[in-house]
């Protein structure tokens, strides 16, 4: 093992070069997976007839789905029936659509957990539905949903390595590029690698917990 | 339209992915829940050193992505000079990362348990062990039962990154048939399918398993 090689000053910076894309692709997909998840999970909760039964059923088929198919899916079939992302947008894509499914559970099982009493006031004090939804239902069911989606991001951002597969140039594919020049390097990198997943995880976890303490 | 005549050109590649799938799930499965279960007992023992291995085992492997951990095990040990093949080494991880999650599961459900019971048992004369084996662990199983279902589905899933290191998973050859034939899109949704063979019917069981229980309570 040669820490000191390992961990040259071009070997680190070129790390950070991977994490942040790592955190990039990780951004990208939270914004529009929690959007997507948020429209889904409502629609769904309202039981709209045939629109909420065609997203359950794409919901649990995404959701029973290894997230690694799905990245193969994006960047390698899709160009077949002509839509061609890079690597970028792909690994986003496969992402945003993963993601907001196992979101879009949680989003209607919070919904869900609001007392029905709740709505029934809302909607004799004159509200109409779509007004108690925005204005008294989201908004309590969002609270109770932040220790959940946090451990959802926490799991987004770790899945973000699975793009290795496609090349995309994020940390797991700096570290292995690293690793590739000298068999010394490899644990030393991996344990700095896992490390650096680890501050920024614990760190979320840590942060849910206080929001969760604060709303308790 | 989808070509149906790669599923049966292939058949026996799909179906030798698909056993291998299985296999490295269940031996998986049986191996993080040995290892889990011990984690979960360390975490809630009441000796000081034990509790804190449990808690930086689940803290830390929960907190970095599976395929760094296969990666540990298929490229991390020959660089120690332990060489394994891409299946054990892959189930291996699997395996690691999976246990930190069972764990917590099981943390949970111990901890679901009321308090007097422990006290109970204790007070009528067992010691700690035999409490937490006659008494604790065979009610905590019953609350594990859904969220350990849920554990499984996702180590099924998990076991793709197989496919990463030529694992000769699904995924594997998924890629391999893909690689053969030039025909990605039919191929990916044949996998798929393969897959939802295995996941569906279980998230179906799990969600009739997890209304039951809030039923009787």
């Amino acid at each position: 093992m040669d820490f000191i090689g390992a961990y040259a000053p071009s070997h680190l910076t070129f790390l950070l070069e991977g994490f942040w894309i790592t955190l990039q692709v990780a951004f990208l997909s939270i914004v529009f997976s929690f959007a997507i998840a948020i429209v889904v999970g409502v629609l769904r909760y309202a039981k709209i007839p045939v629109v909420s039964q065609v997203l359950a059923t794409a919901v649990e088929l995404i959701r029973n789905l290894p997230l690694l198919l799905i990245i193969f899916f994006t960047y390698f079939a899709l160009p077949e029936v002509g839509i061609k992302l890079d690597k970028f947008y792909a690994a986003v894509l496969a992402l945003v659509i993963f993601e907001a499914a196992m979101l879009s559970e949680i989003v209607r099982s919070g919904l869900k957990s609001v007392e029905k009493g709740q709505i029934e006031a809302a909607r004799s004090s004159g509200l109409t539905y779509v007004q108690t939804l925005w204005h008294i239902v989201l908004p309590q069911a969002l609270r109770r949903m932040v220790p959940p989606i946090v451990s959802q991001f926490i799991s987004l951002l770790k899945d973000t390595s699975l793009a290795v597969v496609i090349a995309l140039p994020e940390l797991m594919n700096h570290a292995q590029i690293i690793n590739g020049r000298n068999v010394n390097y490899v644990i030393p990198i991996f344990l700095l690698v896992a490390v650096m997943y680890f501050v920024v995880n614990y760190g979320l976890s840590i942060v849910s917990k206080r929001l969760e303490n604060k709303h308790a | 339209m989808i070509d149906f005549s790669i599923l049966f050109e292939h058949g026996d590649m799909f179906l030798e992915g698909f056993w291998n799938t299985v296999q490295a799930s269940l031996l998986a499965l049986v191996g993080s829940f040995a290892l889990g279960t011990i984690f979960a007992i360390f975490r809630i023992s009441p000796i000081r050193p034990l509790n804190w291995i449990g808690t930086a085992y689940v803290e830390f492997v929960r907190n970095i992505p599976l395929i760094l951990v296969v990666f540990l095990f298929f490229v991390g040990l020959p660089a120690l000079g332990i060489v394994l093949s891409p299946f054990v080494a892959g189930t291996l991880g699997l395996t690691v990362y999976t246990a930190a999650f069972i764990a917590e599961t099981i943390r949970a459900g111990i901890q679901a348990i009321p308090k007097g019971q422990m006290e109970a048992a204790r007070s009528s004369g067992l010691t700690y062990n035999q409490a937490m084996r006659y008494i604790i662990l065979p009610q905590a199983i019953k609350v594990v039962i859904p969220p350990m279902g849920n554990q499984f589905i996702n180590l099924v899933k998990n076991s793709s990154v197989l496919g990463v290191i030529a694992g000769l998973d699904l995924m594997y050859f998924g890629d391999l048939i893909s690689a053969e034939t030039f025909v990605t899109f039919d191929v990916y949704i044949f996998v798929a399918c393969f897959y939802l063979i295995l996941t569906l019917p279980l998230s179906l069981l799990v969600g009739h398993l997890e209304r039951r229980l809030a039923g009787s309570r």
